[in-house]
């Protein structure tokens, strides 16, 4: 292994990096990401990413909190423990409707949130990246294109070119 | 658009602020010595939360005889409170989650202390449901838990319905919160000199790097979750409403009550809001992310919810009269001219009439006006839902069981010492968490745009 783990470049402000990132992606980087304090709206396009899969996450924790909720309510009121109030079926799926309701909401937000760290790879408090002080800045006012060294395109000299080209005002490697 | 009828709308964010000078107004917080109100304060609220604790100690001790709960009111103050706090929750949920949804760009500067009242509200409301039952070792019935008398709770019941409604809130409350923190966290992780704080920071900030790869999956969870959170709390007061609406009480059985008491729960919820961001704003020298510009939009949301609300009060008086039901009609005359009229002529006097001052401008944007009102109108509040839960108990169907009743001194301690919990965690808040999310002030500044540099070439 390389001891170099990434080349990290600063660039001005959100258009500035923007018009990088539409660069690097055009040179046909695959292992690199852009880091800033806030996410920069077309981003994403620029970046040629796909859109998140979080969403199939969430709509599969929904069914599971939508038929686990009938299954738990019709099971323990009809089966389980048979109650009978002034008549009413023991699977009284009007009045089931709320708590069915709450629970495939919490089931959700559960998927929303642990599929949003799931896909982010989180936690990860050991991240190569933070062996540099200057990325601390991407949580201030700081504007970075990171690529990594294992990329296939990934030369010393020419990688950092294409950056300054790009417009980087600052260039440093990040050691692994 | 021709150029004369553009009015540029009124920057979020007052000052000549730059990425980095926010980052510090907010962030550096945490690191300046502790102030010396803060230590009174929370001196202060340590003895209250005190004197809920030795209240709930006794409570467990004696039993709840203590309260002045009695036939036929057998649901006083402990009913009362939750719903109260449970409502200024609401708030919280509203701004971050339904003004993220219609892209409010205001809110980034509140929602952060909002979402953290809504947490500690609902932790104060979800005290007086576990402590009021009777025998405490017996409160996990609450939740469908395998026991040792195969029994299940009854799923036709709203008052299980409310316990899967605000638990389920309080625990999206908390995630929704905690994944706002995050990016935050990270920016304290990377600024405070303490190798310490760094590394609690640290802990909680996940390995957050802020890459684009990252932001995407957040952003797409931060939409999802304000998707789920908007119907979720307008579903929470609904069903804290049919603890009401579900019963055949006279004054409590009727289908306003679901918008109602939402409406209301928002109506409390931006009152307190306006009360802390008041204070906040003020002790932390933040006027210029929480401008007058924000106060005057939070009392726009108190004047309309008051009056949605005083529509309602009307509204019920109405029903009760078209209706054609005697005791209907009865339990609202009992409301507006009983024994318990000095309650209701004080709740009308601060949901309904109050607000109506924010019909001026001047008024909108008067601080002293909006503190003053903020605490008449959960005042007001705290009044309807004495007087919703109160009044109709206390004289129902025959006039052979009616009573009165009043409070005992426990009841009031347990109330008072809620407040001790409540200031305990805010100023915990305060001082140790970025109070506003860092990241989304930034995002609604003009510099955050991609294509700002190029806007300056043109004339917009």
């Amino acid at each position: 292994m390389s001891s170099t783990y990434a080349v990290l470049a600063e660039f001005k402000n959100p258009g500035e990096l923007m018009k990088a990132a539409e660069t690097v992606r055009k040179a046909g980087y695959t292992k690199w990401d852009v880091h800033s304090p806030f996410p920069i709206h077309g981003m994403d396009d620029a970046m040629g990413l796909k859109p998140s899969k979080l969403g199939w996450l969430v709509f599969g924790h929904a069914v599971l909190g939508f038929t686990g909720a009938v299954t738990l309510l019709t099971w323990a009121s009809s089966i389980a423990y048979p109650i009978n109030i002034s008549g009413k079926p023991f699977a009284n799926f009007p009045a089931f409707v709320p708590i069915i309701f709450e629970l495939t909401v919490l089931l959700s937000a559960f998927g929303a949130v642990f599929g949003m760290f799931f896909l982010n790879n989180m936690p990860r408090h050991h991240n190569p990246l933070f062996n540099s002080e200057t990325i601390r800045r991407a949580t201030d006012d700081g504007f970075f294109v990171v690529i990594e060294s294992t990329d296939t395109l990934y030369h010393e000299t020419k990688t950092a070119e294409l950056l300054r080209s790009a417009g980087a005002t600052l260039i440093e490697p990040i050691s692994a | 658009m021709s150029q004369s009828t553009y009015v540029p709308e009124e920057p979020l964010v007052k000052g000549n602020h730059t990425f980095a000078s926010i980052t510090s107004l907010i962030a550096d917080i945490p690191e300046q010595p502790t102030p010396k109100w803060w230590y009174i304060a929370f001196g202060i609220s340590n003895i209250l939360l005190g004197v809920l604790l030795m209240s709930i100690g006794y409570l467990f001790w004696e039993g709840t005889g203590i309260w002045g709960i009695t036939n036929p009111v057998g649901w006083g103050w402990a009913i009362i409170n939750f719903v109260w706090w449970v409502g200024i929750g609401h708030a919280g949920t509203l701004i971050s989650a339904i003004l993220y949804l219609f892209r409010q760009g205001w809110r980034t500067a509140i929602n952060r202390f909002a979402e953290a009242m809504t947490i500690f509200a609902v932790i104060c409301a979800l005290i007086f449901p576990g402590i009021h039952v009777g025998r405490i070792w017996l409160a996990y019935w609450m939740f469908p838990l395998p026991n040792g008398m195969q029994m299940w709770p009854n799923f036709n019941s709203p008052l299980l319905w409310d316990v899967f409604a605000v638990s389920t809130y309080f625990t999206v409350s908390l995630l929704f919160w905690f994944v706002g923190l995050v990016p935050d966290f990270a920016t304290l992780r990377d600024r405070v000199k303490s190798k310490l704080a760094a590394k609690i920071y640290g802990f909680f900030a996940l390995g957050w790097t802020g890459g684009n790869r990252q932001w995407q999956h957040y952003e797409k969870a931060y939409m999802l979750l304000a998707g789920l959170a908007t119907p979720l709390v307008l579903s929470v007061h609904t069903i804290v409403s049919f603890d009401f609406a579900v019963s055949v009480i006279p004054g409590w059985h009727t289908t306003i009550f679901p918008p109602y008491f939402v409406a209301g729960a928002i109506f409390s919820g931006f009152a307190m809001v306006m009360t802390l961001m008041l204070i906040a704003r003020k002790l932390y020298k933040l006027e210029d992310i929480m401008t007058l510009d924000h106060i005057e939009k939070v009392n726009m949301v108190i004047l309309v919810t008051g009056n949605m609300v005083g529509f309602a009060y009307i509204m019920e008086f109405f029903i009760a009269w078209y209706s054609g039901v005697t005791y209907e009609k009865a339990a609202f005359i009992n409301r507006a001219m009983g024994p318990y009229a000095w309650a209701y002529w004080t709740m009308f006097l601060c949901n309904v009439i109050s607000p109506q001052f924010f019909w001026s401008k001047k008024m909108r944007r008067s601080i002293t006006a909006s503190f003053i009102l903020s605490i008449v109108v959960n005042i007001g509040m705290w009044f309807e839902r004495f007087v919703i839960t109160v009044t109709s108990l206390a004289q129902d169907f025959l006039p052979s069981s009616w009573g009165y009743y009043s409070p005992t001194k426990w009841d009031m301690l347990t109330y008072l010492g809620t407040f001790g919990l409540f200031f305990t965690f805010f100023l915990l808040f305060l001082r140790f968490l970025p109070m506003v999310a860092i990241a989304e002030v930034k995002m609604v500044m003009p510099q955050a745009d991609p294509h700002h540099t190029d806007a300056h070439k043109g004339d917009h």
